[in-house]
């Protein structure tokens, strides 16, 4: 749009001051509003770190990182998050397992195959489970998939690494549905009529064409998933069990690190280093969440620009 | 030879449809399913008394008067911050900001700070209103770390809505003498009005959905008066809904599916109003 308008052209046409001014004004406050997220971001970044010094300086990322003791309240602490980590892998490779074939199957459909009025009412419907609280999903996993988990595999407890994988995966499937249809769909028609001239039915048109022209998108999809799990909190505090050891199978319980930091916080002594230990836990998760989304998105990107959008 | 080629590809054509038509089909049933289980547990938990009255007995008697209203505070002064800064940076990003790498990496600031997880936002919260700021835990400070959350989403649609009003309208207001503020105030954001509401409704319904920004920001798990101001601790729905279930024995199952259909059913209601009316002035404004 700012290709087009130019309000110098108007501004030399005798404009009082007063309103030169206020348009100055007015420029410079919502450009500020604009660098909002730069700001924001780099907020973040920068309370993370400064409160992480103090575990950074005392234990160090390399022990923290790769230490797999956590018992926080001994005395003195133990601060290994290697089981924290790994947890948070399991349960989102879990995820990943549940919703990435379905959901891109559903996308396919979806965009290649369903008619007009299922794509409305299904895009309703994934904005809506999109809408739904995680604490709502926890609740219906405590209800239904915990107690599931238990019967099918004859256990003690049902809050397992499965369970919470299995929410997740459940709430991650409005992120991959939605971001790989809008791949399929910015594939440009002519790349379809081509190929059935050419006598290439649907499905050949959807697996040989679209789906290889959308890929680098429908990557992006799923790495956006991926980020959504990682970084999910509530739902997984609620049914993995919480159990901070290093986990052998899907069917113990597990701790993530959103689920330590949601779990402890609360009861740590501000500016201790149990405390900085938890902002370290954050940090690590916001590095690993900011590099899946940035790369997700520069592909995203570079797909909208290759078809011209 | 050729026939049976041609019979292959329409088998497969077959299997493929139906196994990506079961997918699709799968993917609705499991909201639909949703919508119904949360609707038929939580609704004995309902009445009037539920809705206006304080809990009793750590949660297991009474009702979510306190927690109903701590969301709606909260809601209300997030959306006092993030309405306008959200809007006035979608205007940026589509009126104002040059084509130039500057503006691209304010769009992927955009779109990865819709993907920060939400308890990173509370401990950014934490650490920046609760402590540095000196707001203490309180309504302001989770509301003004919910609405570095709720921005994006408003950014993103108000940007989109903006982009959708067609340049003539802009040309004809500059022709006609008015300055570029002018044309974006008057003429630009009224007429992406739906948009941007839709965006804004979406945005808040989810910080009303959130629990992990809130957790150490001010939420509390109980209180049995109404908070007074904007310093004052609040409870909130969907924290309510956490810890009755995990610090609470024999936690009532009817109150707290009650509670989680309030808020859900206030949240997508809210979305679908929004939805519809957009829907509706988009019918009447047509270009």
């Amino acid at each position: 749009m700012t290709d087009t308008l130019r309000p110098s052209d108007s501004r030399s046409r005798g404009r009082t001051a007063l309103s030169r001014a206020a348009e100055t004004f007015a420029k410079g406050f919502i450009t500020a509003t604009g660098w909002l997220a730069i700001v924001v971001l780099a907020a973040i970044a920068a309370f993370l770190v400064w409160n992480s010094l103090r575990a950074l300086g005392e234990a160090g990322l390399g022990r923290i990182v790769t230490g797999t003791d956590w018992y926080p309240t001994s005395s003195p602490g133990k601060f290994g998050a290697a089981p924290l980590i790994v947890g948070s892998l399991i349960v989102t490779l879990v995820a990943l397992v549940v919703a990435v074939p379905v959901g891109l199957a559903a996308a396919v459909y979806l965009s290649e195959f369903a008619g007009r009025r299922l794509k409305e009412v299904s895009k309703a419907v994934i904005e809506f489970m999109a809408a739904i609280p995680s604490v709502v999903y926890g609740l219906v996993g405590v209800a239904l998939v915990v107690p599931a988990v238990k019967r099918a595999f004859a256990l003690d407890s049902g809050l397992t690494a499965l369970s919470g994988g299995i929410v997740l995966g459940v709430m991650a499937l409005p992120t991959i549905v939605s971001i790989s249809e809008d791949a399929l769909h910015a594939v440009p028609s002519s790349l379809r009529h081509a190929s059935l001239a050419l006598g290439n039915t649907r499905w050949q048109t959807t697996y040989k064409v679209t789906v290889p022209a959308a890929s680098s998108g429908i990557f992006a999809a799923v790495m956006l998933g991926v980020g959504r799990a990682i970084g999910e909190t509530m739902a997984v505090l609620m049914l993995t069990g919480n159990a901070a050891v290093m986990p052998r199978s899907l069917l113990e319980s597990v701790r993530t690190m959103t689920g330590t930091i949601a779990a402890e916080m609360g009861e740590v002594v501000q500016g201790g280093t149990h405390y900085s230990v938890l902002f370290v836990v954050g940090l690590v998760l916001f590095a690993a969440t900011f590099s899946i989304n940035l790369a997700a998105d520069l592909v995203l990107e570079k797909q909208r620009k290759r078809w011209g959008v | 030879m050729r026939l049976t080629r041609v019979k292959r590809a329409r088998a497969a054509e077959a299997v493929a449809r139906a196994i990506l038509g079961a997918s699709a089909l799968l993917v609705v049933a499991a909201a639909a399913f949703l919508v119904l289980y949360i609707a038929k547990k939580g609704l004995p938990g309902l009445s009037w008394e539920f809705l206006t009255e304080v809990p009793k007995n750590r949660g297991r008697e009474g009702g979510i008067y306190p927690a109903l209203v701590g969301t709606l505070y909260v809601v209300a002064c997030t959306g006092l911050f993030a309405v306008p800064l959200g809007v006035l940076g979608g205007v940026y990003l589509s009126e104002y900001a040059p084509k130039k790498r500057s503006t691209r990496i304010i769009r992927l600031a955009v779109a990865n700070m819709a993907g920060v997880p939400s308890i990173v936002y509370g401990l950014f919260g934490l650490a920046a209103f609760v402590l540095a700021a000196g707001f203490g835990r309180s309504i302001i400070a989770a509301s003004l770390t919910l609405t570095c959350m709720t921005l994006p989403v408003i950014v993103t649609a108000t940007e989109e809505a903006l982009r959708q009003v067609p340049a003539d309208l802009r040309h004809a207001a500059l022709a006609l003498g008015a300055s570029k503020i002018r044309t974006v105030l008057s003429v630009v954001l009224p007429a992406a009005a739906p948009g941007i509401v839709t965006g804004v409704v979406l945005g808040l319904a989810r910080a009303a959905g959130e629990t992990a920004p809130i957790l150490f920001t001010g939420a509390v798990f109980q209180m049995r008066r109404l908070p007074d101001g904007l310093g004052s601790q609040f409870m909130a729905l969907p924290y309510h809904i956490y810890t009755q279930v995990t610090s609470v024995p024999n936690w009532n199952r009817d109150l707290v599916w009650g509670t989680a259909l309030v808020l859900v059913a206030s949240v997508s209601a809210a979305s679908a109003a929004a939805a519809i009316w957009r829907s509706a002035r988009r019918r009447r404004i047509s270009w």
